[in-house]
């Protein structure tokens, strides 16, 4: 029998923190760039400027919502939502603490993977239902971009499969009780994490939305709050990029002494402060360099990482091929 | 649960439908997108949750993508195309024949004896087991089958020499 009142719970505590924290990243990132760049960023209203999401909500809300009369006008309209829609999906199966997850699916991280494989679409016919050039390149950009990574992406995550023996989450994290996965899977942490970054078309793999070359990439043409939807979708994507690192890699709700939720959130918002790092530090790649930096780099990187996790796996199993050369 | 499941498969029946009916070549493969997961949600109530997932992400996200890439760069023009092919010569014989298809699933659902809806649970690792275990051949012929694809791709878009690039 499924406990109906608690899955509520779970689903409107995880929905609620993850789209007011998306609200606070955005922020968080303005001001950590600011801190970063020697300036102070938004810090007028509120303490420090935290409510500035909230001033920039109200703008948005206001301005007009403009579709443009060349646009593919039901495909237009549907875009944006997919974006939220995706990321948000994803978070049913991250587990926060133990028995603090909306579905604990035997299938978590091919869930996840294939709700950021469905993310693609926001992106791709975005591009395509606005019916202009810039769009339409971003769009491109981004099929060849988040096909190659997302690849790489389900590659890198399976070392930590093998390891744990299990696609559910909760047992991934339950694995890494004494030591974290980062440590015998650091190369598949790495090319997660840079699939990750390409997947989330944050800098330095942003060149979908490159706005030096193609003025906002795909979403060029949305205004009003179907922009409002694109940005904070990029920001739920950091959020879910996090949590997905923290609990493959490195050991989830575990730690000493804190309430486990406390532990996991700590280790999430220290994956945020360093993907906004990154955008600080980082150039943008040129397009065709990230290409080949994906498939001619990270894909072997993530198959020679796989095979050799594979084979410790078994000669610890004593499996009959490595008995001979006990 | 048996009315998610008919739920699902009146989406999955409607989607395929437009994808069918549509002229608009990118609506009609959006609908095929919707078709694929309705199927997955299909497979998930008969148990089969690793089929479900990779249903998703190998025919919803990555080869649906592929087919909307190239649809796309056909342009607006694809439309009016559509439109000129999509005549009852085309389609009338492929109808006909489907009809006798579903006359027998009809006379399948009337006559045979329906099994429970619930199939075997299948885990990730029976059916690793079944796969690389009996069937290895499949898999072997399976991947001899794409390694030629994947040489064939490689031609296409090996980089030629700088002569021969001409710029």
């Amino acid at each position: 029998m499924i406990d109906w009142g608690h899955t509520a719970v779970t689903i409107a505590v995880i929905l609620g923190s993850c789209l007011t924290l998306a609200g606070m990243l955005i922020w968080l990132e303005r001001r950590l760039l600011g801190v970063w760049q020697e300036r102070y960023g938004p810090n007028r209203l509120g303490p420090g400027g935290c409510l500035q999401s909230l001033a920039d909500m109200i703008k948005i809300f206001t301005k007009e919502d403009w579709i443009p009369p060349f646009a593919d006008k039901a495909v237009f309209v549907i875009t944006p939502a997919i974006v939220v829609i995706t990321a948000l999906m994803s978070f049913a199966v991250v587990p926060i603490a133990p028995q603090f997850v909306v579905a604990d699916l035997n299938v978590g991280v091919l869930f996840f993977l294939a709700m950021s494989s469905l993310a693609a679409y926001s992106v791709i016919i975005g591009g395509w239902a606005s019916n202009n050039k810039f769009a339409f390149l971003g769009s491109l950009r981004a099929i060849a971009q988040l096909l190659s990574y997302e690849v790489f992406m389900g590659l890198s995550l399976m070392g930590t499969v093998l390891l744990a023996g299990s696609f559910n989450l909760s047992d991934i994290v339950e694995a890494q009780r004494h030591q974290w996965f980062v440590i015998p899977q650091f190369f598949g942490f790495l090319c997660f994490f840079m699939a990750g970054l390409a997947e989330a078309h944050r800098t330095p793999f942003d060149m979908p939305e490159a706005e030096a070359e193609l003025v906002a990439g795909y979403h060029s043409e949305y205004s009003g709050m179907k922009f409002g939807m694109f940005f904070v979708g990029e920001y739920l994507s950091i959020l879910l990029l996090s949590a997905m690192t923290v609990i493959l890699f490195f050991g989830g709700w575990h730690g000493p002494w804190l309430p486990p939720a406390v532990w996991f959130v700590l280790k999430m918002f220290g994956f945020i402060v360093l993907i906004i790092l990154i955008r600080a530090t980082w150039p943008r790649f040129r397009f065709d360099q990230l290409l080949t930096f994906g498939w001619k780099v990270v894909m072997p990187l993530a198959l020679i990482n796989l095979l050799l996790t594979g084979g410790i796996v078994l000669w610890k199993a004593g499996a009959p091929e490595f008995t001979m050369l006990r | 649960m048996e009315i998610l499941f008919y739920i699902a498969a009146a989406v999955s029946f409607l989607a395929t439908v437009r994808v069918i009916t549509h002229v608009h070549p990118v609506h009609a493969l959006l609908y095929l997108v919707v078709a694929l997961i309705a199927l997955a949600l299909i497979f998930y109530l008969l148990g089969a949750q690793f089929a479900a997932a990779l249903e998703i992400i190998i025919y919803g996200g990555a080869i649906m993508v592929l087919f909307i890439f190239v649809v796309m760069l056909l342009g607006p023009l694809a439309v009016e195309q559509e439109r000129t092919w999509m005549t009852p010569h085309a389609w009338v014989g492929p109808s006909i024949l489907a009809l006798v298809l579903l006359g027998e699933v009809g006379y399948l659902i009337a006559a045979g004896d329906h099994t429970g809806s619930v199939i075997a649970e299948t885990r990730q690792k029976g059916i690793s087991i079944a796969l690389y275990g009996p069937y290895i051949i499949g898999v072997e012929l399976a991947s001899m089958l794409l390694l030629p694809g994947l040489i064939g791709a490689y031609h296409l878009g090996r980089r030629l020499s700088r002569e021969g690039r001409g710029c």
